[in-house]
C-alpha cells in the first residue's frame, strides 16, 4: 500500500520534469528535422516539403567539405592530444611526489576558464605576425633562438585548424589527467607488486596492465573530448572569427540560419550534428546501462 | 565544522546567483566594439511587456550598445524628448558586434508575433530583402512627402532604400565604404601620387614593395568582402556596379572576371597575417607608418581622431581607386513595424529620426554624417566635412558587405564564395560561384 503511494508520489514528482524534455527537448529536435526537410528560407516559415534535397545539398556543398575536413582535423589532434598529455601527466602525479593536491589543482584549473577566455588569451599567444610585430609564441621562439618554429599557426593554410585544437588540448587535457588519475587510483597496488614479484619492468606493467584495466576510462575520455569537439564553435569565433578557413559545421550553421535566413539548410546541418554525436555517444550509453545493470 | 562552512559557502553563492538572475537588466550596456564578431549569447532585453500606459511609449529595438553609437541614440532620444514629451521611450538596445545577436533576437520576437514599434537596421536590401518580404515594415512614402525628405535627401539614394516605388526606412546617419587611407609620409618618401585608377593603383604598390614598404594592410575576412566590394565598383564603374544587383549586369561577363583578376592581384599586395587582424588593427598600420594603403569605410577617421593622429599629417584619404565623384554609401536607419503597438507614436520618433535637429543631434557624437544634406557643417571634423561635401555632389551607390545592394541570403552565399576563393585562389570557381549565388538568392535567372 505504502509502496504504492510513494510510487505513485514519485511519478508525480519527475513528471514535471519528464515533460519538459519531451517538449524541449525531444519536441524541437522533431521541429527541426522537419525544417530541415522544407523549403523555409527567409524570415516567414514555410514548411513546403522538400524531401531531403537540404542534405543533398550539402553534401555537395564545397564549403560544407571544408567544414567536415576541419572538424576531421580539429577532433584528431584535440582527442589524441588531450588523452596521450592527460594519460603523461596522471602517470607522473600517481608517482607520490609532494604537493600532489596543488599540481592536481593546476592541472585542471584552464577546465574551469571559459572557451571564450581561453580563446582570447591564445589568440594573442599564436599571434601569426611576422617583422617588427611579431608577437606571442613567435616572439618567444625567436628570442630563444628557435627561429625554425616560428609558423603562422591558425593562419596556416589547409592545417590551421590543429593550431586551434592546441589552445582546446591546454584546455581539456586537465580534465583527462583528473578521469585517468582515478582510473589509476582504482587499480589495486596488489597488481603491480605481483607483476614486480615476476620480474616485470615498470614499462611492462603499464604496457600489460595499467593501460589494459585503465580502457573504460580511455573509452570514456574519447567519448567526452569526441562529442565536444563536433560541436566546437566558440573556441574557434573567439581565436579567429568567422572565416572560412577555419569554418566549423556549427559556424556554418549559426550562418546559414541567421546571417543568410537558410532556415531549411540551417537545421539540416543542425540534424547531421546530431547525428554524428548519436553516433559517438548511444552505443557508450548502451554499454554503460548493461555493465551498470550486471552488477 | 568545515562541512558547515562548505553548505554556508554554497548557500551564499546559490543565493546571489538567484538574486543576480532577478534584477531587471532594463539598461544593459556592456561595451560592444563596432565591428568585433559577436561572441556572447545574446542578453535578452527586459522591460517591454510592463508598462500600463500603452498609448504614450514607443519602443525602439536596436544595436546601438556602445561607444559613439548609444552617446548619439541617447542624444538623439533627448531631442525626441524635446518634441514629444508625452511619449515615453524605451530604448530595447541587444549588445553584440554589429548586430549579429540583436538580429538573432529580433528574428525571434518578429516570428512570435511580438514586433518592437520601429527597429534599426542597415538601409537597402538588408532590411527590405528581409523585413519587407516578410511582409513585417510599412512604406513611409507619406512620411517623406508630409517631412519634405525627398528634397533633402539625394536623389539616387531613394531608389536604394525603396522597392517598387515604396520607400521603407528613415535613414539616420551615412557611412562611406569606399575610402582609401593612405600615409602621406610613406608615399612621399616613394615618389608614389595618390592613385585614381586600379593601374595606378598597382603601379604605387610596385613601387612600394620594392622599396621594402608593406604596400597595403588588410584585416580578416569581411574587410576582405569590404575591399571586393570596392574593387569590383573601381572595375566595373557606377553603372555596371549597379547592374550587378538588379540583374543587369552579368555576373559572368569578361568586365567581371577582370575585376576579379584585379581582386586577385590587390590581394597580392596585402600583409600576410590578415586573417588575425581586425578592422582597426588593419587601419593602425597605416597611421603608424607600417603600411600604406588601407580600403576601410571611414568610421576610420573617428578611430584615427582617438588615437590623437591628424588628418593629412599622420592620415590621409581618397575614393577608391576608379571610383572618383563616387559615393559607396551604408546607412543605419528606421522602420515602422507591420502591427506595431504604438503606430502613432512610432510615428514621431522617425520624424525625429529624420529630422534636421535628430540627425544634427546623433551624427557628430557616432562620427558620421547626416542622410540630409542640410545639416550644419561646422558641427562636424575634417574629414567629415569632406565627406558631406562629397555625398551631396557625387553618384550614390550602395554597400555590398553593410547590407545595401544584396539581401541577407545573398551576401551570405557571396561571402561563402569569396571564402573559398581567399583559401584557393581559383579565379574561375570563384565567378561561377558568384553567378550561382545571384541565380539562388538575387534577381538573376
Amino acid at each position: 500500500m505504502t509502496k504504492d503511494k510513494d510510487r505513485v508520489l514519485n511519478i508525480i514528482l519527475v513528471s514535471p520534469s519528464i515533460l519538459a524534455v519531451l517538449i524541449f527537448v525531444y519536441g524541437f529536435i522533431a521541429w527541426s528535422v522537419r525544417v530541415s526537410l522544407s523549403k523555409w528560407k527567409g524570415l516567414n516559415p514555410d514548411y513546403t516539403w522538400n524531401s531531403i534535397n537540404n542534405y543533398i545539398d550539402l553534401f555537395k556543398d564545397p564549403r560544407f567539405a571544408v567544414d567536415v575536413k576541419n572538424t576531421l582535423i580539429f577532433t584528431g589532434v584535440f582527442v589524441i592530444g588531450s588523452l596521450s598529455l592527460g594519460f603523461l601527466l596522471a602517470v607522473m602525479l600517481d608517482q607520490g611526489l609532494r604537493g600532489e593536491g596543488f599540481f592536481r589543482s593546476l592541472f585542471l584549473f584552464p577546465m574551469a576558464i571559459s572557451y571564450i577566455v581561453t580563446g582570447v588569451v591564445w589568440r594573442w599567444l599564436m599571434n601569426p605576425a611576422m617583422g617588427s610585430r611579431m608577437s606571442g609564441f613567435n616572439l618567444l621562439f625567436t628570442n630563444l633562438g628557435l627561429d625554425s618554429l616560428v609558423n603562422a599557426w591558425h593562419t596556416t593554410p589547409q592545417w590551421g585548424m590543429a593550431a586551434i585544437a592546441l589552445a582546446a588540448i591546454w584546455q581539456m587535457s586537465g580534465y583527462t589527467m583528473a578521469l585517468y588519475l582515478a582510473g589509476l587510483r582504482a587499480i589495486p597496488q596488489e597488481l603491480k607488486e605481483a607483476a614486480r614479484i615476476d620480474g616485470a619492468s615498470e614499462a611492462q606493467i603499464y604496457r600489460h596492465i595499467m593501460i589494459p584495466l585503465l580502457a573504460p576510462v580511455t573509452l570514456s575520455a574519447l567519448i567526452i573530448l569526441g562529442h565536444m569537439s563536433l560541436k566546437v564553435f566558440d573556441l574557434i569565433v573567439a581565436i579567429a572569427g568567422k572565416q572560412l578557413q577555419l569554418d566549423v559545421p556549427a559556424i556554418y550553421m549559426w550562418q546559414a540560419t541567421f546571417d543568410g535566413l537558410f532556415y531549411g539548410r540551417g537545421a539540416a546541418i543542425g540534424i547531421i550534428l546530431l547525428l554524428s554525436v548519436a553516433i559517438l555517444i548511444i552505443p557508450y550509453i548502451r554499454y554503460t546501462l548493461k555493465t551498470e545493470a550486471q552488477q | 565544522m568545515k562541512k558547515k562552512l562548505y553548505y554556508i559557502l554554497s548557500a551564499l553563492i546559490v543565493v546571489s546567483l538567484a538574486l543576480a538572475s532577478c534584477t531587471p537588466a532594463a539598461t544593459e550596456a556592456p561595451p560592444a566594439a563596432t565591428e568585433a564578431p559577436a561572441t556572447e549569447a545574446p542578453a535578452t532585453e527586459a522591460p517591454a511587456t510592463e508598462a500600463p500606459a500603452a498609448a504614450d511609449e514607443v519602443e525602439v529595438f536596436s544595436w546601438w550598445t556602445g561607444g559613439g553609437e548609444a552617446a548619439g541614440l541617447e542624444a538623439m532620444i533627448k531631442v525626441f524628448n524635446g518634441t514629444d514629451p508625452n511619449i515615453e521611450f524605451i530604448n530595447a538596445a541587444v549588445a553584440g558586434g554589429a548586430g549579429t545577436n540583436a538580429r538573432a533576437v529580433l528574428a525571434t520576437r518578429l516570428q512570435a508575433g511580438d514586433p518592437p514599434d520601429s527597429w534599426q537596421g542597415h538601409a537597402g536590401q538588408e532590411l527590405i530583402g528581409t523585413y519587407v518580404a516578410a511582409g513585417q515594415i510599412e512604406p513611409l512614402n507619406g512620411l517623406y512627402e508630409s517631412e519634405g525628405w525627398l528634397d533633402v535627401m539625394p536623389e539616387t539614394l531613394i531608389p536604394l532604400i525603396s522597392q517598387d516605388g515604396n520607400i521603407y526606412s528613415v535613414p539616420v546617419n551615412i557611412h562611406r565604404a569606399n575610402v582609401l587611407w593612405y600615409n602621406p609620409g610613406l608615399l612621399e618618401a616613394n615618389g608614389v601620387a595618390v592613385p585614381t585608377t586600379m593601374d595606378e593603383w598597382f603601379a604605387a604598390m610596385d613601387t612600394l614593395k620594392a622599396a621594402g614598404v608593406q604596400p597595403l594592410a588588410l584585416g580578416e575576412q569581411w574587410t576582405k568582402m569590404h575591399l571586393f566590394e570596392t574593387v569590383l565598383l573601381g572595375t566595373l564603374g557606377p553603372d555596371a556596379y549597379n547592374g550587378l544587383w538588379d540583374g543587369s549586369t552579368d555576373w559572368n561577363s569578361a568586365e567581371v572576371k577582370t575585376a576579379l583578376e584585379n581582386y586577385a592581384k590587390v590581394l597580392s599586395y596585402a600583409n600576410s597575417d590578415s586573417a588575425s587582424l581586425t578592422w582597426q588593427d588593419a587601419s593602425q598600420l597605416v597611421v603608424n607608418g607600417e603600411a600604406a594603403f588601407n580600403v576601410m569605410g571611414d568610421w576610420a577617421a573617428g578611430y584615427f581622431i582617438e588615437l590623437g593622429k591628424t588628418a593629412n599629417t599622420d592620415y590621409g584619404w581618397a575614393a577608391t581607386p576608379g571610383a572618383n565623384g563616387v559615393f559607396q554609401f551604408l546607412s543605419d536607419s528606421f522602420v515602422l513595424a507591420v502591427g506595431a503597438p504604438h503606430h502613432d507614436a512610432a510615428l514621431e520618433w522617425l520624424k525625429v529620426a529624420g529630422s534636421k535637429e535628430g540627425q544634427e543631434a546623433f551624427n557628430p557624437v557616432k562620427g558620421s554624417i547626416c542622410a540630409r544634406t542640410d545639416c550644419d557643417k561646422s558641427l562636424f571634423g575634417e574629414y567629415l566635412q569632406s565627406a558631406m561635401d562629397d555625398w551631396s555632389s557625387n553618384t550614390v551607390v550602395g554597400s555590398l558587405t553593410h547590407g545595401v545592394v544584396a539581401n541577407d541570403s545573398w551576401k551570405t552565399e557571396i561571402d561563402t564564395a569569396l571564402g573559398l576563393f581567399l583559401a584557393s585562389g581559383d579565379v574561375d570557381a570563384f565567378q561561377s560561384a558568384l553567378v550561382a549565388a545571384c541565380a539562388s538568392s538575387g534577381p538573376c535567372k
